[in-house]
């Protein structure tokens, strides 16, 4: 018999979520909050709440650093390196979904053992190989390495989707002469957007906070946001207002991103968690 | 329109671009006002060097060590001029990694034998500079000169440690918020062991002998850390164990604490318009135990060329921009005297007009001058180095130690127990590096 939930449980777990999500999302408020302050504000001890509104921390951020590059260092990496991604899992996860083979198992946990290693394990190969082929700080050697770095996850989650999708459905495409391509393309994806979609955006998201591999390969041509916020640290004098206000200009468009296509992102997430 | 037309067109194109071509160099630098002062002043460089175009690659300091090394260690060449400190001018200078300023050390114009020599020495190998230094930086006793009077004390110009443990409980006014003394706490090799490392100094203590046996288990270390950790406990702030320099730049700038032993370059800071007792402000060298020597250490940023650098003749002419004297002039006439990089040139401190400007420029200078990289100790060592061991182990070693250190401030630990541990780890460490 199905538990009756009561206007008072309702209460409670709404409120319960409120207070989660507020809590989720203090310190990116007080993180803008502290961008607007001034040096000595920032730093105030009791924290200051009501304080004078200075937009001096983004005027000193845009005239120090080109921001319009880095922004869009990390468009074309975190993009390319998704749409790359895609190409390439897409094609993987059909075929551990739909034509699984006694090892097929064993191959998707080879893939997810590969995010267990620190990536400074592997920092120095991946640099000299990268100084050999004359990628070092390019966007094209970043973004090939972003792809490699994500591709486990997006087969493991495309992998996930495909497998809630009916075979017969496919291979009723081939009854009615479909090539591989075909069905691939005008049967499968179409059904498994909403996933490709959420994986879309979840790589993307990843992509652009990435910090080890872009902060360690880049230098002044391929720097992403993640390195545009780096430069804001100082161990030697006040900072925490401009690395506030550089912070927030780094997670702006990937926040704004974020809201606009939560539905897709939660309805992807979701996708097969209830049967 | 005739082939040839287009081919002499073709040709004017390429020889036009030919001499456009400016050679671009890519400067890795720290977050720290002068160096981001000097960002701001490159059109000076670029209207005397037009051929030379900067690239800034800016990042903070413990990312841009371990971006830097893995470049230079595995001959990246992505820097054609890299900042560094004291600490790793020596250890690359010997690996071959950076590239000796012969060049500026003949040059009458730069005018090398102006540079501080206890800077130079540190930035020097078998007499060869191998980087530039573009500010230079000792520690020094920065003091409330109220709080010192209401205490009913007199600060001397050298104040023994005696002096200021008891000056501190003094000062200290719980009920009102003032600290006797604040000290770096905060774990990591440039942090809290920067200033016990100096302080172990004038204690006796030495990290290792002259056979590199570690030596924490020495009365020296045990007096040096009892005293750091009696005095925190009596006269220091709540939370000591996670302050580094900005904390305790914050609650010395908001009137917490009455005195402050950290790097000189702090005296701009607490003398600015930031600090709410900037009037009130007096200095004072590091405290000594009447051993020989002084609390205070050495450090420099500098300016070096790495031997992976395709380009090192732009590399110098940059480098030479930066730290030479017209440098200095330059800063000072855009944003004042005060403003100039310290701790570099003998010249500077000859200057009336950075002499007047500046009240702690003697005191600087002073500092700078007790401090002895090749002789840091009471007792001969075999290592380089004032508040740190010049040798590339030092990094881990002293963050591990720095780590018990700190857990013996918050009382996690006792003053015992920490330095059993630093012991076993720097044993460990050393043997396993092959000493």
């Amino acid at each position: 018999m199905a538990r009756k939930i009561t206007i008072q449980h309702q209460l409670g777990f709404t409120l319960l979520a409120w207070f989660l999500g507020l809590l989720m999302f203090f310190p990116i408020f007080w993180m803008i909050l502290t961008s607007f302050k001034t040096e000595i504000d920032a730093i105030a001890s009791p924290p200051l709440v009501v304080f004078s509104v200075t937009l001096e921390n983004y005027i000193e951020v845009l005239s120090r650093s080109n921001y319009l590059k880095f922004f869009s260092n990390s468009v074309i990496i975190a993009g390319g390196s998704t749409l790359l991604a895609l190409v390439v899992a897409i094609p993987s996860a059909w075929a551990m979904a739909f034509s699984p083979t006694r090892h097929t198992k064993n191959v998707l946990m080879w893939m997810l053992s590969t995010k267990m290693m620190p990536p400074v394990g592997v920092l120095v190969p991946i640099y000299l190989s990268l100084k050999y082929m004359g990628l070092l700080d390019t966007r094209f050697g970043l973004t090939i390495i972003m792809m490699l770095i994500n591709l486990p996850i997006i087969i493991w989650m495309l992998y996930t989707y495909f497998k809630e999708i009916p075979s017969e459905i496919l291979e009723a495409s081939r009854m009615d002469g479909a090539k591989l391509w075909q069905e691939i393309i005008f049967v499968l994806l179409p059904m498994a957007l909403p996933g490709i979609a959420s994986t879309m955006l979840l790589n993307i998201i990843l992509a652009w906070n990435e910090a080890f591999w872009t902060l360690n390969l880049t230098a002044a041509n391929a720097a992403t946001l993640t390195a545009f916020i780096a430069s804001y640290s100082s161990p030697e004098g006040l900072f925490w207002a401009k690395l506030s206000a550089a912070s927030t200009m780094a997670i702006a468009p990937i926040l704004i991103l974020g809201w606009f296509s939560q539905k897709q992102l939660v309805t992807g997430l979701t996708f097969g968690a209830v049967k | 329109m005739k082939l040839s037309s287009i081919l002499v067109g073709a040709c004017s194109i390429f020889a036009l671009s030919g001499i456009a071509y400016a050679e671009t160099i890519t400067i890795a630098t720290v977050n720290n006002g002068d160096m981001i002062r000097m960002q701001k002043l490159t059109d000076d460089f670029s209207a005397k060097n037009p051929g030379i175009e900067l690239e800034w690659v800016t990042l903070e300091e413990n990312i841009l060590r371990q971006r830097v090394t893995t470049d230079i260690a595995t001959n990246g060449g992505q820097f054609d001029v890299l900042t560094i400190g004291t600490y790793e001018v020596p250890i690359w200078a010997n690996q071959g990694w950076l590239v000796p300023l012969t060049a500026l050390q003949n040059d009458p114009v730069y005018d090398s034998d102006d540079l501080l020599p206890a800077i130079a020495g540190g930035l020097s190998v078998d007499g060869k500079l191998y980087a530039a230094p573009f500010y230079g930086e000792s520690s020094m006793v920065m003091y409330r000169k109220d709080l010192m009077e209401k205490a009913g004390l007199v600060m001397p110009d050298a104040p023994s440690w005696d002096f200021i443990a008891n000056a501190a409980r003094k000062m200290t006014n719980r009920d009102e918020g003032i600290n006797g003394i604040c000290l770096r706490g905060k774990a990591g090799w440039g942090e809290n062991m920067g200033f016990i490392t100096a302080a172990a100094n004038s204690f006796g203590a030495r990290w290792f002998d002259e056979d590199w046996t570690a030596q924490f288990d020495q009365p020296a270390w045990k007096n040096t850390l009892e005293f750091y950790v009696k005095l925190m406990n009596d006269a220091g702030p709540v939370g000591a164990s996670s302050n580094g320099f900005n904390e305790n730049l914050t609650l010395f700038q908001q009137g917490k604490c009455g005195m402050w032993v950290d790097a000189t370059v702090a005296a701009s800071f607490v003398t600015s318009k930031d600090s709410t007792v900037a009037d009130k402000v007096g200095f004072a060298l590091a405290p000594d135990n009447g051993l020989g020597k002084r609390a205070n250490w050495l450090w420099a940023w500098s300016l070096a060329i790495p031997a992976s650098s395709q380009k090192q003749d732009a590399a110098v002419e940059f480098v030479s921009w930066a730290t030479d004297k017209a440098y200095l002039e330059l800063v000072a006439s855009k944003e004042g005297w005060a403003a100039v990089p310290p701790g570099t040139r003998t010249s500077l401190y000859k200057n009336p007009k950075y002499l007047a400007a500046a009240p702690f420029a003697q005191m600087t200078l002073d500092s700078i001058n007790a401090a002895d990289p090749k002789n840091p100790t009471v007792d001969p060592v075999p290592y380089v180095g004032v508040q740190f061991v010049a040798i590339p182990e030092y990094q881990g070693i002293g963050n591990s130690v720095g780590q018990q250190f700190s857990a013996a401030l918050a009382g996690t630990k006792s003053v015992d127990e920490a330095l059993a541990e630093a012991q076993n780890i720097t044993k460990r460490e050393m043997k396993a590096a092959g000493y």
